[in-house]
C-alpha cells in the first residue's frame, strides 16, 4: 500500500472557546454554540459556508444531526465518528481527505458538554420536545405521511401498495422474515398506531447482521466473485427533530440523489433496481419523488401502478426491505448488500435480469439524513 | 479568550413560560424568530439574539393522533405547529378530540404544565 500523500494538504485558520469551568443551565451544545461561533469570527468565515461537519459526544448517538440542527447548516460532509476522547484528533485524518478531494470546503470539528454542571439527561432525548410524549420515530414519519397526504392526495391505499410489493418480493426471497400473503385491505384493516401509519405500514423488528468488504479495483479483480463497483455516492442532512426539517415533504434525498448521480455520471432512467431505506411505508413514496424517478406527488400512484413490485417496470426492494425481510433498527447495510447480489446476478428467484446499475440508498434519524450510492457492475465502468 | 456564555437559553425560556409569559428568541441581525433556544441564530450563525413577546397564534402544520388504549390515557394529539412569527415547534392541540385536529387548523398557545415543568400548549382559535 502506498498513501497518498496528505501532508500539508489541510491547514488549521480558526479556533474558539466557550463556557470553560463550570456554565450553569447550558447544555452541551449551547456550550458548542457559542466555541463554533467564535471559531468561525476568528477565521472570518460565514456559518453558512461549513459545508464538512465533524462531531463527536457522549450525550447524542446521532451527533452530526444534533449539532447540524442546533447550528443550522446543512453539510455535504458529515462524519460523526466516537472513538472516545481522541474522536476530534481521529477527525483531523477525515477531514483533511474530504478537504483534499473536494468533498467540502470548510471543515468544522466542534465539541460541547456540560459535564460539571448538566443534569445528566439521558443521550438524544430532545429537551423541548420529549415533554410532549411523541411516540418516535412512528410520530415523525406520520406527521410527514399526513403532510404528503394533505399537500399531494396521497391516500393510504398508495402507502399500503408499499407494503404489498415488499411482500410479493420477500415471497420471493427465502431469507426474508415474514412471507405470508398480504392484502391491501390487511394493511388498510391492520391496526392504527399514528394516523395514518397502521402496524402494517412500519417496518419490522428483527435481529439481523451485515457485512461488506471493499478493496482498491486492481486486487478485487482476482479474487471470487465479479466485482461490483462504487460510481457514486453523496450523503445529505437537514434536521435531527421532525419539528425542524423545512418542508415534510421534501427529504434531503433531493440533494444526495443528484449529487450521487453526478457522480456516477448516470440519471434516474438508467437505473435498473432501486434499493430504498422503507422504515415505513411513505419512505418510499418521499424517496422515489426526491430521487427524481417521477414528480414531487406522483409517487402515490406509481407506487399504486405495481410499477415496484415483481414484474413492474421499476423494481423497488427486491429483498422485501425493511418492510418484509429485514430491520434491526439500522437498516441501511441490507440496501446495499441487496443490490450488489442484484448487480453480481445471484439474486434467484427475485433477480431483476441484466441488472447492470443498482441504486441503494440509505435514510437516518427521522427523514434527517440521507445517503445515496450508485453501484455498477464491471461492464458500466 | 474562551467566550463568556450570556443566559442559559433554556432555563430563560422556562423563566418566561413560568411567569405567564411567551417570549421566544428573535436574531436582531436577521430577524429570525428561533425556536427552539439557543446560543446563536441558525439562520445566519450570529450571537445577538433578544428575548421578544409572541403572539402565540399559529397554525396546524403537520399532525397525528397517538393512539394508545384507554386505560393508559387514551389517544392524544401531536403536532407541528407554525407559529405566525415564522418559528415552528412540536407540541399539543388539546381540549378537542385528537382525531378533529386538522391541518391549517388556527390555534393559540396555553401555558401548560407536565412533569413539574412548564410547556407550551394549543387551543383550536375560536373564531371571533
Amino acid at each position: 500500500m502506498s498513501v497518498r500523500n496528505l501532508r500539508g494538504a489541510a491547514a488549521f485558520v480558526g479556533t474558539g472557546l466557550a463556557g470553560i469551568g463550570a456554565s450553569p443551565g447550558f447544555t452541551h451544545l449551547d456550550l458548542l454554540g457559542l466555541a463554533v461561533h467564535d471559531s468561525l469570527e476568528d477565521a472570518g468565515i460565514p456559518l453558512a459556508e461549513v459545508d464538512g461537519l465533524f462531531t463527536a459526544n457522549m450525550a447524542n448517538i446521532l451527533p452530526t444531526l444534533a449539532v447540524g440542527e442546533y447550528l443550522g447548516i446543512r453539510p455535504a460532509v458529515a462524519v460523526g465518528t466516537n472513538t472516545g476522547g481522541n474522536s476530534f484528533v481521529d477527525h483531523l485524518l477525515w477531514a483533511a481527505m474530504a478537504l483534499d478531494a473536494g468533498l467540502c470546503n470548510v471543515a468544522l470539528i466542534c465539541y460541547g458538554s456540560n459535564a460539571r454542571t448538566g443534569k445528566g439527561t439521558p443521550p438524544d432525548a430532545p429537551p423541548y420536545e420529549a415533554i410532549y410524549n411523541p411516540r418516535e420515530p412512528i410520530s415523525s414519519y406520520a406527521l410527514a405521511a399526513a403532510r404528503h397526504m394533505h399537500v399531494y392526495g396521497t391516500t393510504r391505499a398508495q402507502l399500503a401498495a408499499v407494503a404489498v410489493a415488499a411482500r410479493q418480493w420477500a415471497q420471493r426471497n427465502p431469507a426474508a422474515f415474514v412471507q405470508d400473503p398480504l392484502s391491501l385491505d390487511d394493511v388498510l384493516k391492520s391496526r392504527m398506531i399514528c394516523d395514518p401509519l397502521s402496524l402494517l405500514d412500519c417496518c419490522l423488528v428483527t435481529d439481523g447482521a451485515g457485512a461488506i468488504v471493499m478493496t482498491r479495483p486492481d486486487r478485487a479483480r482476482d479474487l471470487r466473485k465479479p466485482p461490483v463497483y462504487l460510481l457514486g455516492c453523496a450523503s445529505a442532512q437537514s434536521h435531527r427533530q421532525i419539528s425542524q426539517m423545512p418542508d415534510l415533504t421534501v427529504t434531503p434525498a433531493a440533494i444526495s440523489g443528484p449529487r450521487a448521480f453526478a457522480m456516477a455520471g448516470v440519471r434516474p432512467g438508467d437505473i435498473d433496481v432501486l434499493q430504498l431505506y422503507d422504515a415505513f411505508t411513505i419512505n418510499v413514496i418521499l424517496f422515489l419523488e426526491d430521487l427524481g424517478f417521477c414528480k414531487k406527488g406522483e409517487a402515490g400512484a406509481l407506487v399504486a401502478s405495481g410499477a415496484i413490485a415483481p414484474g413492474g417496470s421499476l423494481p423497488v426492494n427486491t429483498n422485501g426491505g425493511g418492510l418484509s425481510c429485514v430491520h434491526p433498527g439500522m437498516y441501511g447495510i441490507f440496501a446495499v448488500i441487496e443490490a450488489i447480489e442484484q448487480l453480481r446476478g445471484s439474486a434467484g428467484e427475485r433477480q431483476v435480469k441484466g441488472a447492470a446499475v443498482a441504486l441503494a440508498h440509505g435514510n437516518g434519524g427521522l427523514l434527517s439524513a440521507q445517503t445515496t450510492a450508485i453501484l455498477g457492475t464491471a461492464a458500466t465502468l | 479568550m474562551p467566550h463568556e456564555p450570556p443566559s442559559a437559553p433554556g432555563a430563560e425560556y422556562e423563566k418566561y413560560l413560568k411567569s405567564g409569559a411567551l417570549r421566544l428568541q428573535c436574531c436582531t441581525v436577521c430577524g429570525k424568530q428561533i425556536f427552539y433556544p439557543r446560543t446563536l441564530c441558525p439562520y445566519c450563525g450570529s450571537v445577538a439574539l433578544e428575548w421578544r413577546a409572541a403572539s402565540g397564534r399559529g397554525t396546524v402544520y403537520s399532525a397525528t393522533t397517538v393512539r394508545q388504549k384507554p386505560e393508559r390515557g387514551g389517544d392524544y394529539n401531536i403536532s407541528v405547529i407554525e407559529l405566525a412569527e415564522g418559528a415552528r415547534m412540536l407540541s399539543r392541540v388539546e381540549g378537542i378530540p385528537a382525531a378533529d385536529v386538522k391541518i391549517g387548523m388556527p390555534v393559540e398557545a396555553v401555558i401548560g404544565e407536565a412533569n413539574g415543568a412548564a410547556l407550551l400548549l394549543f387551543r383550536r382559535m375560536e373564531l371571533p
